[in-house]
C-alpha cells in the first residue's frame, strides 16, 4: 500500500518537475545561502512552507516520547562537526548536542537516531517532520528564523571568517601578514569582511582573487600566498586535505559573524525550550565546573543553591520544561558539559583543533552566557 | 565437386604466445620500436601510482572502514543474516553454472574469489563465511554438473524467489529490537550493501516497467501510447538528480500528515522510474529490428498479438538488445552513486563521511581509489557477464 503510494506519488511528482524547476530558477530574495561548506546552493523551498509535521505546544515531546528515540538531523561530512566513525556511530560537536537533548528527555543518550541531511533538504525535513531537530552547522540569519519556518533555538558554536597561515611562518596575529598576499575568494562575503578588517587594522596587503573555493585553496597549497581565508570550520575541513595539514594553523582571529545553532520548527514552544535550556545547560555545566567525572560527586555535596536547581535537587526546573527534575544530570553525566563537548570534538588533542575564541564563557571573554536557573 | 555443397570451416592459425607476440608486436623494425615506446610510456604512466599505492598510500583507512564501506552502519549482531543471502545467492550461482555452462571447465574458478579475499586482514567471522561462500559455490557447482536436470527446476524458482528473500533477511522481520532477527532500519543500512539492493532492486523492476512502456508506445490504443510517449519523454528530459531531489525534497511536503516513505525506498522508486524510461527506448529499439516478416509468419500461424509478441518477438528483441541492456543495468549500478548527494550512505556516500574522520581526514586518494576498484571489480563483472550470455545466445552470429 505504502509501494503503491509512493509510486502514484512519484509519478505526480515527475509530472511536477518541470513546473518546480522553473519556480527553482528565480529564487526569492535571500533564497540562495551559502552553506557552511563550500558550495552555494540555492534552497527549493517554497515561500511559504507546507507544514505538514504535527505542531502545537508539546506535541513534539510527546512524539518523541511514544517513538522511544529522537530523530535528529546532523551533517555527515564535517570533520569535527558530524560524521561517522569507523564503528558505525555518529561522532562530532552537533553530533554529541543531539546526545545532550537525548538524555535529557529520557536519562539515556542512546535514545537518539541521527540522519544525515543535506544542506538541500535540511529545512525540508524538519518542516515535514522528518526530524525533530536540526543539528548541523546552520547559520542563524533572518529568513531561515522566519520565512523558512525555523526557529533557532541558541548559538553552540560562534563561527566566522578565519585566516590559516603555514604554521613555519611564525604569523600569529592579521598585523603579522603586512605586506603579504592573502587567497580569497572572490564575489564573496569573505573578501569584503577582509578588505574590512585589514582596512581596519591599517595592514596592507595583496588580494590573490580565485573564483572558487577548490582553486583558492589549490594557490594556498602550492605556496603562492602568505594566508587563506575563509570560515573557520570550513578552514579546519580544507586544512584537512593539504597535503601536511599539521604544518598549517589556523589564527585566533574572527572577522565575521557565523553564528551557528540547532533549529526547531515553529509552533512547539515546549519543545523549542526544551532544545534551548539544554543547550544553556551545557554551558552552565562549564561555568560551573560539573563534569560527566564530578557530577556524582558535585550532586552529592552540592551547596550552591544554583548547582542544586540546576541539578534538581531543589525546586522543580525539569518539570517546568515538561522533563524530569534530574534532566540536566544525566546532560552531564552521559555527555558531558560544554568544555567536554567542545574538546572531544574541536580541542586541542585532535586533528580537528579550532581555538575556543568566542566559544568561551563570557568569565573568559567569550559569549558562552547561561541565564539563571531558577 | 564433392565439396561444393558442404562449406568447410575457415582456416584457422595454430596460435602460440611465441607467434602471437613475433606477428602483433616485432612484426618489423618500426613495430618492434613501438611496442618497446609504448611499454616505456605505460611504465611512466604507471610508476607513479604504483610508487604511491605500494609505499606512500595509508590503507589504514580502508582497512578500519571496511565493515563501514561494505555494509555501513548495519548492526553488527545481525550481520549474520546478509550472509546468509550472499550464501544462497552464491550457491545458485554455482548450481547455476554447473547446470548452464557444463562446457566451460574453468567456470568455477570464479567461486575460489571468496577464499582468497579471506586472506585479507579481516577478522575471524568474515573469514570463516568467506570460506564458507568458495565452499558453497564449488559444491553448487559439482552438484549442478552431475545433476542438471533434476536441479533445473529447483535453481529457477531459487533465482525468482531471491530478491524477496535478500530484502526479508537484510530488513529482518522481528520487532523486538534485538536478537539475530530483529528489523534493521533502513536508515542503517550502507556502503556496497545499499549500492547492491539499489541496483537489483532498479534493475529488476525497471526491467518490466521498461518493455511494458515500449510495448505501450507500439501500442495502437491511443491512450496507452500517449501515456506512454509522454512518460518516456518526461522522464528522459529530466536528469537523475533532480528525480532523486523531488523524492527527497519535495515528496514529503505533499504528503499527508505524519506519513513518512522510507528514503531508501523514495530512492529506489526513483532510480526504477528514471531507468525504465531508458529501458523502454531500448527495447523499442530491438523490436523495431523485428522484421515484419515474423509478425506476419506468427499471424500465419494463427498466434493472437499476444502470443506473437511474448512467444516470437519479444525473445528475438530481449537478445539482440543484450549489450545495451548490459550496458543499461552497468549504468544503473553507477547511477546509485548519486543518492549520495541526497544523503544516503552509499559507497559513495559513506566514503565521504570517513573522510570526515578526524583519523583520515585528507585521504580522499585512498578511499576513492577503493572505491572505484569495488565499482570497477562489480561492473567488469556484469560485463564479462553479459558477453558470456551473448556468446550463448549467439548475439550476432546468427
Amino acid at each position: 500500500m505504502r509501494k503503491l503510494f509512493a509510486f502514484t506519488g512519484m509519478l505526480i511528482v515527475a509530472s511536477l518537475v518541470l513546473a518546480a524547476c522553473g519556480g527553482a530558477a528565480t529564487p526569492a530574495p535571500g533564497q540562495t545561502v551559502t552553506v557552511k561548506e563550500t558550495v552555494v546552493v540555492t534552497v527549493v523551498a517554497p515561500a511559504a512552507p507546507v507544514v505538514v509535521a504535527p505542531t502545537g505546544y508539546g506535541v513534539t515531546l510527546e512524539t518523541v516520547k511514544a517513538r522511544g528515540a529522537l530523530i535528529c538531523g546532523v551533517n555527515s561530512q564535517v570533520p569535527g562537526f558530524g560524521y561517522v566513525d569507523a564503528n558505525g556511530n555518529f561522532s562530532g560537536f552537533d553530533v554529541d548536542y543531539c546526545r545532550a537533548l537525548a538524555a535529557a528527555i529520557f536519562g539515556d543518550a542512546t535514545k537518539v537516531e541521527f540522519r544525515p541531511v543535506t544542506a538541500a533538504e535540511r529545512f525540508t525535513a524538519l518542516q515535514s517532520g522528518e526530524i525533530d531537530i536540526l543539528s548541523r552547522n546552520t547559520t542563524w540569519s533572518t529568513v531561515r528564523d522566519t520565512e523558512l519556518g525555523n526557529n533557532f533555538v541558541h548559538t553552540t558554536f560562534y563561527d566566522g571568517q578565519g585566516m590559516m597561515v603555514p604554521k613555519d611562518s611564525g604569523v600569529t596575529t592579521l598585523q603579522d601578514l603586512e605586506g603579504g598576499t592573502i587567497c580569497v575568494q572572490t564575489g564573496t562575503t569573505t573578501e569584503l569582511n577582509l578588505a574590512d578588517v585589514m582596512a581596519a587594522l591599517g595592514v596592507s596587503y595583496t588580494p590573490a582573487v580565485f573564483d572558487d573555493a577548490d582553486s583558492t585553496f589549490a594557490a594556498y597549497s602550492e605556496g603562492r600566498c602568505d594566508g587563506v581565508t575563509t570560515d573557520k570550520s570550513g578552514l579546519v575541513a580544507r586544512r584537512t586535505v593539504l597535503a601536511d595539514p599539521s604544518a598549517h594553523v589556523i589564527l585566533d582571529v574572527t572577522m565575521s559573524k557565523e553564528p551557528l545553532g540547532p533549529l526547531v520548527r515553529h509552533g512547539d514552544d515546549q519543545w523549542f525550550d526544551i532544545a534551548q535550556w539544554t543547550v544553556f545547560a551545557l554551558f552552565a555545566g562549564e561555568e560551573f565546573n560539573i563534569t560527566s567525572a564530578n557530577v556524582d560527586s558535585v550532586k552529592a555535596s552540592a551547596t550552591a543553591p544554583e548547582v542544586k536547581r540546576l541539578l534538581g535537587l531543589e525546586g522543580d526546573l525539569g518539570l517546568k520544561l515538561g522533563l524530569t527534575n534530574d534532566w540536566a544530570y544525566y546532560i552531564f553525566k552521559l555527555v558531558g558539559n560544554y568544555e567536554e563537548v567542545y574538546n572531544r570534538n574541536l580541542g586541542p588533542d585532535t586533528p580537528t583543533y579550532i581555538p575556543r575564541g568566542y566559544n568561551s564563557l563570557y568569565t573568559d571573554g567569550g559569549l558562552l552566557y547561561a541565564p539563571p536557573f531558577r | 565437386m564433392t565439396n561444393l555443397n558442404s562449406a568447410l570451416p575457415p582456416l584457422t592459425e595454430q596460435i602460440t604466445l611465441l607467434r602471437w607476440l613475433r606477428k602483433n608486436l616485432f612484426g618489423s623494425w618500426y613495430d618492434a620500436l613501438l611496442t618497446v615506446l609504448g611499454l616505456w610510456i605505460a611504465y611512466w604512466a604507471v610508476k607513479g601510482f604504483l610508487t604511491w599505492a605500494f609505499t606512500a598510500a595509508k590503507w589504514d583507512v580502508i582497512i578500519l572502514n571496511l565493515r563501514l564501506i561494505m555494509i555501513g552502519q548495519y548492526p553488527l549482531e545481525q550481520t549474520g543474516r546478509l550472509w546468509l543471502w550472499l550464501a544462497f545467492l552464491v550457491l545458485l550461482s554455482g548450481s547455476s553454472t554447473g547446470i548452464w555452462a557444463r562446457e566451460s571447465k574453468y567456470a568455477a574458478v570464479v567461486f575460489l574469489l571468496p577464499g582468497l579475499l579471506a586472506l585479507l586482514p579481516f577478522s575471524t567471522e568474515p573469514r570463516v563465511w568467506l570460506v564458507a561462500l568458495t565452499a558453497i559455490g564449488l559444491a553448487g557447482w559439482v552438484i549442478g554438473r552431475a545433476k542438471p536436470e533434476i536441479l533445473k527446476r529447483g535453481v529457477i524458482a531459487g533465482w525468482v524467489i531471491s530478491l524477496p528473500v535478500i530484502i526479508l533477511l537484510t530488513h529482518g522481520f522481528s520487532e523486538s529490537g534485538t536478537g539475530f532477527w530483529a528489523v534493521a532500519k533502513t536508515t542503517l543500512w550502507g556502503g556496497l550493501l545499499l549500492t547492491f539492493l539499489l541496483t537489483v532492486v532498479a534493475i529488476l523492476f525497471s526491467f518490466p516497467l521498461g518493455v511494458l512502456l515500449a510495448l505501450g508506445r507500439r501500442s495502437e490504443l491511443p491512450i496507452v501510447r500517449w501515456f506512454s510517449v509522454a512518460y518516456i519523454e518526461l522522464v528522459r528530459g529530466v536528469p537523475l538528480i533532480t528525480i532523486l531531489f523531488m523524492a527527497q525534497l519535495m515528496l514529503p511536503l505533499f504528503l499527508p500528515e505524519g506519513l513518512t516513505i522510507d528514503r531508501v525506498l523514495r530512492a529506489m522508486v526513483g532510480i526504477t522510474l528514471f531507468s525504465a524510461a531508458y529501458l523502454a527506448e531500448n527495447v523499442r529499439g530491438g523490436l523495431q529490428a523485428i522484421p515484419r516478416g515474423q509478425f506476419e509468419a506468427a499471424h500465419a500461424l494463427g498466434l493472437n498479438s499476444a502470443q506473437t509478441m511474448v512467444f516470437i518477438i519479444l525473445p528475438q528483441a530481449l537478445r539482440l538488445i543484450i549489450p545495451i541492456l548490459a550496458g543499461q543495468f552497468i549504468a544503473v549500478f553507477k547511477d546509485t552513486a548519486l543518492v549520495a548527494i541526497v544523503g544516503l550512505f552509499d559507497l559513495v556516500g559513506i566514503g565521504k563521511t570517513v573522510l570526515a574522520q578526524p583519523d583520515f581526514i585528507g585521504l580522499q586518494r585512498e578511499v576513492y581509489a577503493f572505491i572505484s576498484l569495488i565499482y570497477w571489480v562489480l561492473s567488469y563483472g556484469m560485463s564479462h557477464l553479459s558477453q558470456r550470455l551473448e556468446e550463448r545466445l549467439g548475439v550476432g552470429k546468427r
